[in-house]
C-alpha cells in the first residue's frame, strides 16, 4: 500500500474512483437498465405501442390502479394517524409520554407480513377469533369487518408505517424553538390558533416529506398485499409481479409484463422522491434555535384520561394484540382449535428449531445472508461515501447519481432486475442459489450504507486529513489512521441498518428463492399459504424475538445512532 | 404608584429555587434591567411575569391588575396579558411575510381590517421595514428578524415590552445600533421595558435602573452610576466593570497583603466595622490606580501591553496580581521595574479572595 503512495502520479484516487463504479455499475445500474431496456425493446427495436398494450391489459391496469389506491389511502391514514399521535405526545400533558413514544415506534422494527398473517387470524370473513366471536356471542350473521379488502389492506398497512410520519414530525415538534409558538402565545393568541396557525404551518414540510416516504414505501409494498389481497384478487404492483413470475416461472410474457410494471414502479418512486427533496429544500424552515425553555404543553383536562385510553387501546389493538395472537396460535396444535392450556404447547417452537429442515435451513441462510451482505454493503458503502463526499476528482458526478438511484428502486424491482442480469443471459448463472439473493440484497441496501457513512464523512472536516498529510502520512495512511477511525460508528449503524432488517425481509427474496435457500421472511410466507399456519406463525414468533432482541441490544450498545 | 410590582416572588423548579422571595416595583415609561450571570434566575423572571411561568410564591400585578397569585390561585395567560416580547432567537414565523407576522397580534385581537393595517404599517415604519413588508423574514439579517420581532410587539401597542436578551443572537455594532433603536422607540411610544440581558454594557447603557441577581437572589437594584460606583458586595463589585481583588491578613492587629510580610501602608486602612475580621479583600478597578514613586503597596511590573488608546499592566505582589489601565499618554514604569500603587476607591469586603 505504501508503495502506492509513494508514487503521485499513479492516483490511489482514480483506483478508489473506478472501483465505486464498477460496484454501483455491476449491482445496481445494471439490473436496473436491464429492466427498462426489457421493458421498451422489443425484438432489438425500441417499441413504445407494447408497452401500453400491456398497460392496458385488464390485469396489469387493474393492479396499477390498485397500487394508487392502497398508497394513497394509507398516505392518508398514516398521515392523520401520525400527526395526532406525534403532537399528542410532544405538546400536552398526556401520561406516560416517553412510554407512548416508544411503543409507537414499537412497528418500525416488525414485519408488516407478520402483522398481517395476525390480522388475517383475527379478522378474516370466517375463520378470523375476533369474526367468529362477535358472530357466535351476538348472534351476527356475517363479520364485522372483512380484512381481506382495500380497507383492510390499508388498516394494516396504517399499522404499520405511520411512524415515518410520527418520527419526522416528533423530531421537527422537539427541535422547534419553543419561542416561536410563545410569541405567538404573547401576542394574544390561544393554544388551538397558535396549533393552526403557527405549529401546524411550521411543521408542515415534516408532515409532507413523512407522508411521501409512506406513498412511496405502499406502492412498492409486497408483504400485506400478499398476505391479505390474494384471496379476494387484490393485486398491487409488487404482488403482480411476483405472481406472474412465479407462476411461468419465468417465461418471455411475465418477464415482459414485469418490467414494464417495475419501470412504472420505477418512474413514480422517482418522482415521489423528487418531489420529497424539492419539499424538503424549499420549504424547510429554519425553525431550530439553541438556548430555551421546554415548550409550553398543551393541558388536556378532561380529555387527558380519554385520549390516555385511547392511546393505550392503540397501542394495544394494533401492537400488542397481533403479536400475542402470533405466538399463541404458534402454540396450537392445529390452527382453528380454541386457546386452551390442553391445546397449547411449545412443541411448535421446538419443532422449527431443531428438526424441521425447511425452517432451520431458512434461519441459517437469513443469517448468513443478512451478515454477509452486511458487511459487504457496509465496507463498499465507505468506500463510496468516500468519493462522494470527500473526492475532488473527474467523473463524480456519475458516481452521484448511481448513489441516488439504489434509493429510488423498490425491492421488487431490484429483484427482477437481479433475474435479469444474473440467471444466465449474460453469463453468470446464480438463479436458484443463495448468491443471487446476497447479490439481491447488497443492491436493496446499499441505499442505507451510503446514507449512514455519508453522515459520518460529512462530519470529517477535511483539514483533519491535510493535517495527517502534512504531518508525514500518506493518502492511505490518512484514511487509514484518521478516517477510518472517525468513521466507524457511522459503518457500524449501517452494519446494523442493514442486518437487522434482512432478517426479516421478504419482497426481495420470495421472487428469488429456490427450494433449499427460503429466507426466514419466505418460509414465513410460504408455510402461511401452504396452509401450515401453526409453525408458520411458530416462526414468526422466533423472528419476531430475534428481530426485537436485536435491536435491543443494537439500541444499548449504538444509543440513538443506529435509528438513523 | 408604580407600574409593574412583584411581591414576594419565588420560583422553584423541584428542589432548585430559581427565584427566591422578589420584590420589585417598576415605573411606567422605566427601562428596568436584570443582569446577572446564566441561571442567576432573570429569565426566570420574566417568564413569570409574561406568564409562561406560574409562582411558587408571591403576587405580581401590572398596572393595578392581578396578574399571578399564588395565595389567591390566580393566574393569567399569557395571551390575556397584552404584552410585547421579544426573545432572543428572534422568533419569527418564516411560513408569514413580515406583514403578517406583526398584523399577527391585531388579527387575533379581531381589530377592523383597516385598524390592523393601519397599525401595521406604523409599527414597519417605526422600525425601518416597510420596504421588506411583503418578504418573508427567513430572507432578511439578524438584525431584521429581530426588528420584525420588535415591529411586532409594538403593533399592540403595549403599557410593557419584555425583552429577552433580544441582542445577544447580534453582530456588535449591530447591537449598539440597535440598543439605540431600542431607547427611541420607547420615548416614542412610552412604554415601560423589563430588559434581561448578562451584558453589563448593554445594561448600562440603556437602563434607568439595574437589578443584578445571582443565583436567585437579589444583590442590588440600582441607578447604573450607582451600581457602579457603590457596588453594595463582592459579586456586584466584581460582576459590574473590571475588578481586582487583593487578599489581606491580620497579623498582631496590623492588616498586610497575604503571603506578602509587608504591611499595608497607612493610607490604606481598613474601615472600622472591617477590622474584626481577620482576612478581608481589597477590592479596586484596574482604572482606579494611580503609580507613584515612593510609598502605597509596592509590586513588580511583570508585563506591559499596549491596548492602544489604554495601557494594561499586570503588576506582581508576592504571590499576588493586581491590574492597572492607564491612558497612554500618561507616564508609568516598564517591565522589570517596581513600581508604587495607591488605590483612589478601594473597596474592603470580608473573606479572603
Amino acid at each position: 500500500m505504501s508503495s502506492l503512495g509513494k508514487k503521485p502520479g499513479f492516483g490511489v484516487a482514480q483506483v478508489i474512483l473506478f472501483l465505486s463504479v464498477a460496484i454501483l455499475v455491476v449491482v445496481v445500474a445494471v439490473p436496473v437498465l436491464l429492466i427498462f431496456f426489457n421493458a421498451f425493446w422489443v425484438n432489438g427495436s425500441f417499441n413504445i405501442r407494447d408497452v401500453a398494450r400491456i398497460i392496458s391489459e385488464p390485469d396489469t391496469w387493474q393492479a396499477l390502479v390498485n397500487s394508487l389506491i392502497i398508497a394513497a389511502g394509507t398516505t392518508i391514514g398514516s398521515t392523520i394517524v401520525g400527526t395526532f399521535f406525534a403532537w399528542l405526545v410532544t405538546r400536552t400533558d398526556l401520561p406516560c409520554k416517553r412510554f407512548m413514544k416508544g411503543m409507537f415506534l414499537v412497528p418500525f422494527m416488525l414485519p408488516s407480513f407478520i402483522g398481517a398473517m395476525a390480522w388475517k387470524m383475527l379478522l378474516s370473513p370466517r375463520a378470523g377469533f375476533i369474526n367468529r366471536f362477535f358472530m357466535l356471542h351476538f348472534g351476527l350473521s356475517g363479520p364485522i369487518f372483512n380484512i381481506y379488502s382495500y380497507a383492510g389492506i390499508m388498516l394494516v398497512e396504517v399499522m404499520y408505517l405511520f411512524p415515518f410520519v410520527f418520527i419526522q414530525v416528533c423530531g421537527a415538534l422537539e427541535r422547534m424553538d419553543p419561542t416561536l409558538e410563545e410569541s405567538a402565545r404573547i401576542s394574544g393568541a390561544g393554544l388551538f390558533t397558535i396549533t393552526r396557525k403557527i405549529t401546524i404551518p411550521l411543521v408542515l414540510p415534516s408532515i409532507l416529506s413523512g407522508a411521501l416516504l409512506i406513498m412511496l414505501y405502499s406502492m412498492a409494498h409486497f408483504g400485506t398485499v400478499a398476505v391479505l389481497g390474494i384471496e379476494n384478487g387484490i393485486f398491487n404492483i409488487p404482488t403482480l409481479i411476483y405472481q406472474r413470475i412465479h407462476q411461468s416461472a419465468g417465461s418471455f410474457a411475465s418477464i415482459r409484463t414485469g418490467t414494464v410494471l417495475a419501470a412504472i414502479l420505477v418512474a413514480a418512486a422517482a418522482l415521489i422522491l423528487w418531489l420529497q427533496g424539492k419539499i424538503l429544500s424549499r420549504g424547510h424552515y429554519q425553525i431550530i434555535a439553541g438556548k430555551s425553555f421546554r415548550p409550553m404543553e398543551l393541558k388536556l383536562r378532561a380529555l387527558r384520561m380519554p385520549l390516555f385510553l385511547f392511546c393505550a387501546a392503540y397501542i394495544g389493538f394494533t401492537i400488542v394484540l397481533p403479536t400475542v395472537v402470533i405466538f399463541l396460535v404458534g402454540g396450537l396444535k392445529t390452527y382453528g382449535l380454541p386457546f386452551t392450556w390442553e391445546n397449547l404447547s411449545l412443541d411448535n417452537y421446538k419443532f422449527i428449531l431443531s428438526a424441521y429442515k425447511v425452517t432451520r435451513d431458512a434461519i441459517w441462510n437469513s443469517v448468513t445472508l443478512g451478515f454477509s451482505a452486511a458487511v459487504i454493503t457496509m465496507f463498499a458503502g465507505v468506500m463510496i461515501s468516500y468519493v462522494i463526499v470527500k473526492m475532488k476528482v473527474r467523473g463524480k458526478g456519475i458516481l452521484e447519481f448511481l448513489g441516488m438511484l439504489p434509493f429510488s428502486v423498490p425491492g421488487s424491482v431490484i429483484a427482477l432486475g437481479v433475474i435479469l442480469a444474473w440467471s444466465g443471459r449474460y453469463g453468470v448463472n446464480l438463479y436458484n442459489t443463495v448468491w443471487i439473493i446476497l447479490v439481491a440484497y447488497i443492491a436493496r441496501y446499499m441505499a442505507f450504507s451510503l446514507r449512514a457513512n455519508s453522515a459520518a464523512l460529512e462530519q470529517v472536516h477535511d483539514s483533519l486529513v491535510e493535517a495527517a498529510r502534512v504531518c508525514g502520512a500518506t493518502m492511505w495512511q490518512a484514511l487509514r489512521d484518521v478516517v477510518l477511525p472517525l468513521v466507524r460508528p457511522g459503518m457500524l449503524a449501517a452494519f446494523f441498518l442493514i442486518f437487522l432488517p434482512s432478517l426479516r425481509e421478504l419482497t426481495v427474496s420470495i421472487m428469488l428463492y429456490a427450494p433449499t435457500t427460503r429466507t426466514i421472511g419466505v418460509a414465513i410466507y410460504t408455510l402461511n399459504e401452504d396452509g401450515e399456519t401453526v409453525r408458520s406463525a411458530a416462526l414468526a414468533g422466533i423472528a419476531l424475538i430475534i428481530i426485537v432482541a436485536g435491536q435491543l441490544l443494537v439500541e444499548r450498545f449504538l444509543g440513538k445512532k443506529a435509528q438513523g | 404608584m408604580s407600574h409593574v410590582r412583584l411581591v414576594n416572588v419565588t420560583k422553584r423548579f423541584g428542589a432548585v429555587t430559581a427565584v427566591n422571595d422578589l420584590n420589585l416595583e417598576i415605573q411606567k415609561g422605566e427601562c428596568f434591567s436584570m443582569l446577572g450571570p446564566s441561571g442567576c434566575g432573570k429569565t426566570t423572571t420574566l417568564r413569570m411575569v409574561a406568564g409562561f411561568e406560574d409562582l411558587s410564591e408571591g403576587e405580581i400585578h401590572v398596572g393595578g391588575r392581578l396578574l399571578s397569585s399564588r395565595a389567591k390561585n390566580w393566574y393569567l395567560p399569557p395571551e390575556k396579558r397584552d404584552f410585547g416580547m421579544v426573545f432572543q432567537a428572534f422568533a419569527v414565523w418564516p411560513h408569514l411575510t413580515v406583514f403578517e407576522n406583526v398584523a399577527f397580534p391585531l388579527r387575533i385581537r379581531k381589530l377592523p381590517a383597516a385598524e390592523v393595517e393601519k397599525r401595521t404599517k406604523d409599527a414597519l415604519a417605526s422600525t425601518n421595514l416597510l420596504p421588506s413588508a411583503e418578504e418573508s423574514p427567513a430572507n432578511l439579517s439578524g438584525g431584521g428578524k429581530q426588528r420584525v420581532a420588535l415591529a411586532r410587539a409594538l403593533a399592540i401597542n403595549p403599557d410593557v415590552m419584555l425583552l429577552d436578551e433580544p441582542l445577544s443572537s447580534l453582530d456588535p455594532h449591530l447591537r449598539e445600533e440597535m440598543r439605540f433603536e431600542i431607547r427611541d422607540l420607547q420615548r416614542k411610544y412610552g412604554f415601560s421595558i423589563i430588559y434581561v440581558t448578562h451584558d453589563q454594557a448593554e445594561a448600562m447603557a440603556l437602563s434607568d435602573r439595574i437589578l443584578v441577581m445571582k443565583l436567585g437572589v437579589v444583590q442590588q437594584i440600582d441607578t447604573p452610576l450607582n451600581v457602579y460606583n457603590h457596588p453594595v458586595n463582592r459579586f456586584v463589585f466584581s460582576f459590574i466593570g473590571l475588578s481586582n481583588f487583593l487578599s489581606v491578613t491580620r497579623a498582631d492587629g496590623a492588616f498586610q497583603l497575604a503571603a506578602h510580610s509587608e504591611l499595608l501602608p497607612q493610607t490604606l486602612n481598613p474601615p472600622e466595622d472591617m477590622r474584626r475580621h481577620e482576612t478581608l479583600s481589597l477590592a479596586s478597578r484596574p482604572s482606579e490606580v494611580d503609580f507613584c514613586g515612593e510609598g502605597g503597596l509596592r509590586g513588580v511590573v511583570a508585563r506591559k501591553s499596549f491596548l492602544g488608546e489604554i495601557v494594561d499592566y499586570q503588576i506582581k505582589m508576592g504571590e499576588q496580581e493586581l491590574r492597572v489601565q492607564k491612558n497612554r499618554r500618561a507616564p508609568g514604569p516598564d517591565v522589570g521595574e517596581s513600581c508604587g500603587l495607591r488605590l483612589l476607591r478601594p473597596f474592603w469586603y470580608e473573606g479572603a479572595e
